[in-house]
Protein backbone atom coordinates (compact mmCIF):
# COMPACT_ATOMS: atom_id res chain seq x y z
CA UNK A 1 0.00 0.00 0.00
CA UNK A 2 1.41 3.36 -0.88
CA UNK A 3 1.45 6.27 1.50
CA UNK A 4 -1.67 7.96 0.14
CA UNK A 5 -3.77 4.84 0.39
CA UNK A 6 -2.71 4.45 4.00
CA UNK A 7 -3.72 8.04 4.73
CA UNK A 8 -6.99 7.52 2.93
CA UNK A 9 -7.68 4.34 4.94
CA UNK A 10 -7.60 6.42 8.12
CA UNK A 11 -9.74 9.17 6.62
CA UNK A 12 -12.28 6.61 5.44
CA UNK A 13 -12.33 4.95 8.87
CA UNK A 14 -13.21 8.32 10.43
CA UNK A 15 -15.85 9.07 7.83
CA UNK A 16 -17.51 5.68 8.30
CA UNK A 17 -17.49 6.04 12.09
CA UNK A 18 -19.01 9.48 11.67
CA UNK A 19 -21.72 8.25 9.30
CA UNK A 20 -22.74 5.72 11.94
CA UNK A 21 -22.58 7.93 15.04
CA UNK A 22 -23.17 11.37 13.51
CA UNK A 23 -21.76 12.73 16.74
CA UNK A 24 -19.09 15.20 15.57
CA UNK A 25 -21.04 16.64 12.71
CA UNK A 26 -24.31 17.14 14.54
CA UNK A 27 -22.65 18.87 17.51
CA UNK A 28 -20.51 21.10 15.29
CA UNK A 29 -23.39 22.07 13.05
CA UNK A 30 -25.89 22.84 15.81
CA UNK A 31 -23.24 24.80 17.66
CA UNK A 32 -22.36 26.96 14.65
CA UNK A 33 -26.06 27.59 14.10
CA UNK A 34 -26.39 28.67 17.74
CA UNK A 35 -23.47 31.07 17.42
CA UNK A 36 -25.06 32.69 14.36
CA UNK A 37 -28.42 32.98 16.12
CA UNK A 38 -26.98 34.38 19.34
CA UNK A 39 -25.03 36.98 17.42
CA UNK A 40 -28.24 38.03 15.76
CA UNK A 41 -29.62 38.79 19.21
CA UNK A 42 -26.50 40.47 20.57
CA UNK A 43 -26.14 42.81 17.59
CA UNK A 44 -29.19 44.56 16.28
CA UNK A 45 -29.00 44.22 12.53
CA UNK A 46 -31.47 47.07 12.08
CA UNK A 47 -28.90 49.46 13.52
CA UNK A 48 -25.66 47.90 12.34
CA UNK A 49 -24.74 47.32 8.74
CA UNK A 50 -24.53 43.50 8.42
CA UNK A 51 -21.43 43.82 6.24
CA UNK A 52 -19.55 45.44 9.12
CA UNK A 53 -19.82 42.41 11.34
CA UNK A 54 -20.89 39.47 9.17
CA UNK A 55 -17.39 38.21 8.34
CA UNK A 56 -16.40 38.26 12.01
CA UNK A 57 -19.51 36.40 13.11
CA UNK A 58 -19.00 33.79 10.41
CA UNK A 59 -15.44 33.03 11.52
CA UNK A 60 -16.37 33.01 15.19
CA UNK A 61 -18.96 30.37 14.33
CA UNK A 62 -16.38 28.37 12.37
CA UNK A 63 -13.63 28.47 14.98
CA UNK A 64 -15.83 27.76 17.97
CA UNK A 65 -17.63 24.85 16.39
CA UNK A 66 -14.36 23.65 14.86
CA UNK A 67 -12.97 23.32 18.37
CA UNK A 68 -15.83 20.96 19.25
CA UNK A 69 -14.93 18.66 16.37
CA UNK A 70 -11.21 18.77 17.13
CA UNK A 71 -11.85 17.95 20.78
CA UNK A 72 -13.70 14.80 19.75
CA UNK A 73 -11.21 13.80 17.06
CA UNK A 74 -8.66 12.08 19.28
CA UNK A 75 -11.05 11.39 22.14
CA UNK A 76 -12.63 8.59 20.13
CA UNK A 77 -9.21 7.10 19.46
CA UNK A 78 -8.36 7.31 23.14
CA UNK A 79 -11.58 5.82 24.50
CA UNK A 80 -11.22 2.24 23.33
CA UNK A 81 -7.45 2.31 22.96
CA UNK A 82 -7.91 2.74 19.22
CA UNK A 83 -4.80 4.92 19.11
CA UNK A 84 -2.83 1.93 20.35
CA UNK A 85 -4.25 -0.03 17.45
CA UNK A 86 -3.41 2.69 14.97
CA UNK A 87 0.15 2.84 16.25
CA UNK A 88 0.53 -0.93 15.90
CA UNK A 89 -0.37 -0.79 12.21
CA UNK A 90 2.68 -0.87 9.95
CA UNK A 91 2.39 2.71 8.78
CA UNK A 92 4.42 5.84 9.27
CA UNK A 93 3.27 7.97 12.22
CA UNK A 94 2.88 10.96 9.92
CA UNK A 95 0.28 9.01 7.91
CA UNK A 96 -1.86 8.91 11.07
CA UNK A 97 -1.49 12.67 11.35
CA UNK A 98 -2.46 13.36 7.73
CA UNK A 99 -5.37 10.93 7.97
CA UNK A 100 -6.78 12.54 11.09
CA UNK A 101 -6.10 16.02 9.74
CA UNK A 102 -7.91 15.35 6.45
CA UNK A 103 -10.83 13.82 8.35
CA UNK A 104 -11.12 16.94 10.50
CA UNK A 105 -10.81 19.14 7.43
CA UNK A 106 -13.62 17.30 5.64
CA UNK A 107 -15.95 17.45 8.65
CA UNK A 108 -15.33 21.15 9.13
CA UNK A 109 -15.79 21.96 5.43
CA UNK A 110 -19.12 20.11 5.33
CA UNK A 111 -20.24 21.98 8.45
CA UNK A 112 -19.19 25.27 6.84
CA UNK A 113 -20.87 24.43 3.54
CA UNK A 114 -24.18 24.12 5.38
CA UNK A 115 -23.57 27.02 7.77
CA UNK A 116 -22.83 29.54 5.00
CA UNK A 117 -26.30 29.38 3.35
CA UNK A 118 -27.93 29.74 6.77
CA UNK A 119 -25.64 32.67 7.46
CA UNK A 120 -26.65 34.24 4.14
CA UNK A 121 -30.31 33.93 5.06
CA UNK A 122 -29.97 35.20 8.63
CA UNK A 123 -27.76 38.15 7.75
CA UNK A 124 -29.42 38.86 4.44
CA UNK A 125 -26.23 38.95 2.42
CA UNK A 126 -25.88 38.15 -1.27
CA UNK A 127 -22.95 35.90 -2.19
CA UNK A 128 -24.07 34.39 -5.50
CA UNK A 129 -21.30 35.92 -7.60
CA UNK A 130 -18.67 35.51 -4.88
CA UNK A 131 -18.97 31.83 -4.08
CA UNK A 132 -15.68 30.73 -5.64
CA UNK A 133 -13.46 33.32 -3.98
CA UNK A 134 -15.29 32.77 -0.69
CA UNK A 135 -14.70 29.02 -1.01
CA UNK A 136 -10.97 29.57 -1.58
CA UNK A 137 -10.70 31.66 1.57
CA UNK A 138 -12.71 29.21 3.65
CA UNK A 139 -10.76 26.18 2.45
CA UNK A 140 -7.35 27.80 3.04
CA UNK A 141 -8.36 29.22 6.42
CA UNK A 142 -9.91 25.98 7.61
CA UNK A 143 -6.82 24.07 6.50
CA UNK A 144 -4.66 26.34 8.65
CA UNK A 145 -7.02 25.87 11.57
CA UNK A 146 -7.00 22.06 11.39
CA UNK A 147 -3.27 21.59 10.72
CA UNK A 148 -2.33 22.98 14.13
CA UNK A 149 -5.68 21.91 15.59
CA UNK A 150 -5.11 18.22 14.86
CA UNK A 151 -1.60 18.38 16.32
CA UNK A 152 -2.87 20.01 19.51
CA UNK A 153 -5.88 17.73 19.67
CA UNK A 154 -3.55 14.73 19.88
CA UNK A 155 -1.76 16.56 22.66
CA UNK A 156 -4.71 17.81 24.71
CA UNK A 157 -6.39 14.41 24.78
CA UNK A 158 -3.57 13.20 27.02
CA UNK A 159 -3.71 15.96 29.62
CA UNK A 160 -6.02 17.05 32.39
CA UNK A 161 -8.76 19.56 31.58
CA UNK A 162 -8.43 18.62 27.91
CA UNK A 163 -11.59 20.31 26.68
CA UNK A 164 -10.46 23.64 28.09
CA UNK A 165 -6.84 23.29 27.09
CA UNK A 166 -7.39 22.78 23.36
CA UNK A 167 -8.81 26.26 22.66
CA UNK A 168 -6.30 27.85 25.04
CA UNK A 169 -3.46 26.25 23.11
CA UNK A 170 -4.93 26.68 19.65
CA UNK A 171 -6.50 30.15 19.55
CA UNK A 172 -3.35 32.24 20.11
CA UNK A 173 -1.47 30.24 17.47
CA UNK A 174 -4.19 30.63 14.81
CA UNK A 175 -4.53 34.38 15.31
CA UNK A 176 -2.92 35.10 11.91
CA UNK A 177 -5.33 32.72 10.16
CA UNK A 178 -8.32 34.31 11.86
CA UNK A 179 -7.20 37.85 11.01
CA UNK A 180 -6.43 36.98 7.40
CA UNK A 181 -9.64 34.98 6.90
CA UNK A 182 -11.87 37.63 8.45
CA UNK A 183 -10.20 40.41 6.45
CA UNK A 184 -10.43 38.59 3.15
CA UNK A 185 -13.99 37.38 3.77
CA UNK A 186 -14.92 40.99 4.52
CA UNK A 187 -13.27 42.20 1.34
CA UNK A 188 -15.12 39.59 -0.70
CA UNK A 189 -18.52 40.30 0.87
CA UNK A 190 -18.18 44.03 0.24
CA UNK A 191 -17.35 43.33 -3.40
CA UNK A 192 -13.68 44.32 -3.45
CA UNK A 193 -11.63 42.90 -6.35
CA UNK A 194 -9.86 39.59 -5.84
CA UNK A 195 -6.42 41.27 -6.04
CA UNK A 196 -7.11 42.94 -2.70
CA UNK A 197 -7.04 39.67 -0.84
CA UNK A 198 -4.08 38.05 -2.58
CA UNK A 199 -1.61 39.09 0.12
CA UNK A 200 -3.91 37.74 2.83
CA UNK A 201 -4.28 34.44 0.98
CA UNK A 202 -0.50 34.22 0.67
CA UNK A 203 -0.20 34.73 4.41
CA UNK A 204 -2.65 31.90 5.13
CA UNK A 205 -0.86 29.70 2.60
CA UNK A 206 2.47 30.34 4.34
CA UNK A 207 0.88 29.47 7.67
CA UNK A 208 -0.61 26.27 6.19
CA UNK A 209 2.68 25.12 4.68
CA UNK A 210 4.85 25.99 7.70
CA UNK A 211 2.61 24.18 10.15
CA UNK A 212 1.93 21.20 7.90
CA UNK A 213 5.68 20.64 7.80
CA UNK A 214 6.13 21.24 11.54
CA UNK A 215 3.23 18.91 12.38
CA UNK A 216 4.54 16.29 9.97
CA UNK A 217 7.93 16.40 11.73
CA UNK A 218 6.71 16.63 15.32
CA UNK A 219 3.64 14.39 15.37
CA UNK A 220 5.64 11.27 16.25
CA UNK A 221 6.84 12.97 19.44
CA UNK A 222 3.24 13.62 20.44
CA UNK A 223 1.85 10.10 20.20
CA UNK A 224 5.03 8.30 21.27
CA UNK A 225 4.29 6.28 24.41
CA UNK B 1 28.29 34.65 43.00
CA UNK B 2 30.49 36.93 40.90
CA UNK B 3 27.72 37.09 38.34
CA UNK B 4 25.27 38.27 41.00
CA UNK B 5 27.56 41.12 42.00
CA UNK B 6 28.24 42.02 38.39
CA UNK B 7 24.49 42.21 37.77
CA UNK B 8 24.04 44.32 40.89
CA UNK B 9 26.73 46.79 39.82
CA UNK B 10 25.51 47.08 36.22
CA UNK B 11 21.89 47.52 37.31
CA UNK B 12 22.97 50.24 39.77
CA UNK B 13 24.89 52.07 37.06
CA UNK B 14 21.91 51.77 34.72
CA UNK B 15 19.62 53.21 37.40
CA UNK B 16 22.00 56.14 37.95
CA UNK B 17 21.97 56.77 34.20
CA UNK B 18 18.19 56.55 33.99
CA UNK B 19 17.30 58.79 36.92
CA UNK B 20 20.27 61.15 37.28
CA UNK B 21 22.15 61.47 34.01
CA UNK B 22 19.62 61.02 31.20
CA UNK B 23 17.84 64.29 30.42
CA UNK B 24 14.12 64.66 30.80
CA UNK B 25 12.46 64.53 27.42
CA UNK B 26 11.12 67.93 26.44
CA UNK B 27 7.74 66.94 25.05
CA UNK B 28 6.87 63.80 26.97
CA UNK B 29 8.38 64.81 30.30
CA UNK B 30 9.30 62.47 33.12
CA UNK B 31 6.99 59.72 31.88
CA UNK B 32 9.35 59.04 28.99
CA UNK B 33 11.80 57.41 31.42
CA UNK B 34 9.57 54.35 31.38
CA UNK B 35 11.13 53.65 28.00
CA UNK B 36 14.30 52.47 29.77
CA UNK B 37 12.23 49.69 31.36
CA UNK B 38 9.74 49.05 28.56
CA UNK B 39 12.11 48.41 25.65
CA UNK B 40 14.60 46.24 27.59
CA UNK B 41 11.70 44.16 28.96
CA UNK B 42 10.45 43.60 25.42
CA UNK B 43 13.92 42.59 24.26
CA UNK B 44 14.36 40.17 27.16
CA UNK B 45 10.90 38.65 26.58
CA UNK B 46 11.62 37.99 22.91
CA UNK B 47 15.06 36.64 23.75
CA UNK B 48 13.61 34.35 26.44
CA UNK B 49 11.09 32.89 23.99
CA UNK B 50 13.91 32.34 21.52
CA UNK B 51 15.73 30.39 24.26
CA UNK B 52 12.56 28.31 24.75
CA UNK B 53 12.54 27.59 21.00
CA UNK B 54 16.19 26.49 20.85
CA UNK B 55 15.96 24.43 24.06
CA UNK B 56 12.77 22.76 22.75
CA UNK B 57 14.48 21.68 19.53
CA UNK B 58 17.47 20.40 21.48
CA UNK B 59 15.18 18.49 23.81
CA UNK B 60 13.39 16.68 21.00
CA UNK B 61 16.74 15.92 19.46
CA UNK B 62 18.71 14.77 22.51
CA UNK B 63 15.90 13.85 24.96
CA UNK B 64 17.88 15.20 27.90
CA UNK B 65 16.01 16.55 30.93
CA UNK B 66 18.49 19.46 31.05
CA UNK B 67 16.97 21.06 27.92
CA UNK B 68 13.45 20.63 29.21
CA UNK B 69 14.41 22.47 32.40
CA UNK B 70 15.98 25.30 30.42
CA UNK B 71 12.92 25.66 28.16
CA UNK B 72 10.57 25.69 31.14
CA UNK B 73 12.65 28.21 33.09
CA UNK B 74 13.10 30.53 30.12
CA UNK B 75 9.36 30.48 29.43
CA UNK B 76 8.57 31.46 33.02
CA UNK B 77 11.10 34.28 33.09
CA UNK B 78 9.97 35.37 29.61
CA UNK B 79 6.36 35.62 30.76
CA UNK B 80 7.41 37.90 33.62
CA UNK B 81 9.13 40.31 31.25
CA UNK B 82 6.35 40.06 28.68
CA UNK B 83 3.89 41.00 31.44
CA UNK B 84 6.14 43.93 32.33
CA UNK B 85 5.94 45.11 28.72
CA UNK B 86 2.16 44.87 28.76
CA UNK B 87 1.99 46.76 32.08
CA UNK B 88 4.52 49.52 31.35
CA UNK B 89 3.14 49.99 27.84
CA UNK B 90 -0.29 51.34 28.83
CA UNK B 91 1.24 53.46 31.63
CA UNK B 92 3.42 55.11 29.02
CA UNK B 93 0.72 55.26 26.36
CA UNK B 94 -2.00 56.93 28.44
CA UNK B 95 -0.31 60.35 28.88
CA UNK B 96 1.36 60.29 25.44
CA UNK B 97 -1.17 58.73 23.07
CA UNK B 98 -4.18 59.58 25.22
CA UNK B 99 -5.36 55.98 25.41
CA UNK B 100 -4.38 53.01 27.56
CA UNK B 101 -4.45 50.59 24.72
CA UNK B 102 -4.52 50.74 20.95
CA UNK B 103 -4.54 47.72 18.67
CA UNK B 104 -1.27 48.81 17.19
CA UNK B 105 0.75 46.05 15.50
CA UNK B 106 3.48 45.87 18.11
CA UNK B 107 1.07 45.88 21.07
CA UNK B 108 -1.06 43.20 19.49
CA UNK B 109 1.96 41.02 18.74
CA UNK B 110 3.12 41.27 22.37
CA UNK B 111 -0.33 40.36 23.63
CA UNK B 112 -0.57 37.33 21.34
CA UNK B 113 2.93 36.30 22.40
CA UNK B 114 1.90 36.55 26.03
CA UNK B 115 -1.15 34.37 25.36
CA UNK B 116 0.93 31.74 23.55
CA UNK B 117 3.41 31.38 26.41
CA UNK B 118 0.76 31.47 29.12
CA UNK B 119 -0.79 28.53 27.24
CA UNK B 120 2.66 26.93 27.24
CA UNK B 121 2.90 27.20 31.03
CA UNK B 122 -0.69 25.97 31.44
CA UNK B 123 0.12 22.96 29.28
CA UNK B 124 3.07 22.18 31.53
CA UNK B 125 0.85 22.57 34.57
CA UNK B 126 -1.87 20.24 33.32
CA UNK B 127 0.25 17.52 31.71
CA UNK B 128 1.41 14.70 33.95
CA UNK B 129 5.05 14.88 34.88
CA UNK B 130 7.59 13.01 32.81
CA UNK B 131 8.85 12.74 29.28
CA UNK B 132 5.38 13.20 27.78
CA UNK B 133 5.03 16.64 29.32
CA UNK B 134 8.49 17.55 28.09
CA UNK B 135 7.68 16.43 24.56
CA UNK B 136 4.34 18.27 24.44
CA UNK B 137 5.90 21.43 25.79
CA UNK B 138 8.77 21.20 23.32
CA UNK B 139 6.38 20.91 20.36
CA UNK B 140 4.43 23.93 21.58
CA UNK B 141 7.67 25.83 22.19
CA UNK B 142 8.63 25.28 18.55
CA UNK B 143 5.17 25.93 17.06
CA UNK B 144 4.75 29.07 19.18
CA UNK B 145 8.01 30.64 18.14
CA UNK B 146 7.59 29.83 14.44
CA UNK B 147 4.22 31.55 14.67
CA UNK B 148 5.79 34.84 15.77
CA UNK B 149 6.82 36.14 12.31
CA UNK B 150 3.45 35.12 10.83
CA UNK B 151 1.55 36.86 13.63
CA UNK B 152 3.80 39.86 13.13
CA UNK B 153 2.89 40.25 9.46
CA UNK B 154 -0.79 39.56 10.03
CA UNK B 155 -1.18 42.23 12.71
CA UNK B 156 0.95 44.65 10.69
CA UNK B 157 -1.24 44.34 7.58
CA UNK B 158 -4.34 44.16 9.74
CA UNK B 159 -3.70 47.77 10.72
CA UNK B 160 -1.97 49.16 7.65
CA UNK B 161 -4.17 47.90 4.84
CA UNK B 162 -7.09 49.78 6.33
CA UNK B 163 -5.31 52.47 8.32
CA UNK B 164 -7.14 53.84 11.31
CA UNK B 165 -6.46 57.25 12.78
CA UNK B 166 -3.67 56.83 15.27
CA UNK B 167 -3.38 59.19 18.19
CA UNK B 168 0.33 59.44 17.83
CA UNK B 169 2.70 57.14 15.99
CA UNK B 170 5.76 55.88 17.78
CA UNK B 171 9.00 56.09 15.85
CA UNK B 172 11.20 53.04 15.97
CA UNK B 173 13.38 52.86 19.07
CA UNK B 174 16.86 54.29 18.68
CA UNK B 175 16.03 56.72 15.93
CA UNK B 176 15.92 60.35 16.89
CA UNK B 177 17.18 59.72 20.38
CA UNK B 178 19.68 62.02 21.99
CA UNK B 179 23.06 60.31 22.49
CA UNK B 180 22.92 60.35 26.31
CA UNK B 181 19.49 58.77 26.12
CA UNK B 182 20.80 56.16 23.71
CA UNK B 183 23.67 55.30 26.06
CA UNK B 184 21.21 55.04 28.94
CA UNK B 185 19.01 52.74 26.89
CA UNK B 186 21.97 50.53 26.01
CA UNK B 187 23.04 50.40 29.68
CA UNK B 188 19.52 49.44 30.58
CA UNK B 189 19.44 46.75 27.89
CA UNK B 190 22.65 45.23 29.26
CA UNK B 191 21.33 45.40 32.81
CA UNK B 192 18.06 43.69 31.89
CA UNK B 193 19.87 40.99 29.94
CA UNK B 194 22.03 40.27 32.99
CA UNK B 195 18.93 40.13 35.18
CA UNK B 196 17.43 37.68 32.72
CA UNK B 197 20.41 35.34 32.92
CA UNK B 198 20.49 35.66 36.69
CA UNK B 199 16.82 34.73 37.01
CA UNK B 200 17.18 31.96 34.45
CA UNK B 201 20.10 30.47 36.37
CA UNK B 202 18.18 30.67 39.65
CA UNK B 203 15.12 29.06 38.11
CA UNK B 204 17.16 26.26 36.56
CA UNK B 205 18.93 25.42 39.81
CA UNK B 206 15.57 25.50 41.62
CA UNK B 207 14.15 22.97 39.18
CA UNK B 208 17.23 20.77 39.54
CA UNK B 209 16.87 20.87 43.32
CA UNK B 210 13.25 19.83 42.93
CA UNK B 211 14.33 16.89 40.77
CA UNK B 212 16.89 15.90 43.36
CA UNK B 213 14.32 16.13 46.13
CA UNK B 214 11.91 13.92 44.20
CA UNK B 215 14.68 11.42 43.64
CA UNK B 216 15.50 11.31 47.37
CA UNK B 217 11.82 10.98 48.24
CA UNK B 218 11.45 8.14 45.78
CA UNK B 219 14.48 6.32 47.14
CA UNK B 220 13.48 6.62 50.81
CA UNK B 221 9.98 5.55 49.93
CA UNK B 222 11.24 2.44 48.19
CA UNK B 223 13.74 1.49 50.89
CA UNK B 224 11.32 1.81 53.80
Amino acid sequence: MNYFRKVWAIVWKDIRAEIRTKEIFSSMFIFSLLVLVIFNFSIDLLEVNPLDIAQGVLWIAFTFSGILGLNRSFLFEKENDCLQGLMLTPIDRSAIYFGKMLGNLIFMLIMEAIAVPIFVVLFNIGIYDKIISLAIVIILGTLGFVTVGTLFSAMSVNIKAREVMLPILLFPIVVPVIIASVKSTGAILTGKPFDDIISWLKLIAVFDVVFLVVSFLSFEYIIEE
Amino acid sequence: MIFKWLTFVVVSIALVFIFLIAPIERQEGIVQKIMYFHIPSAWVAFFAFFVVFVASILYLWKKEREWDIIAHSAAEVGIIFCSLVLITGPIWAKPIWGVWWTWDARLTLTLVLWLIYVAYLMLRFHASEGSQRARFAAVLGIVGFLDVPIVHFSVLWWRTIHPKPKVLSMESPGSGLESVMLITLIMSLIAFTLIFFLLLGQRISLEKMRDELNEIKRRTFHSS
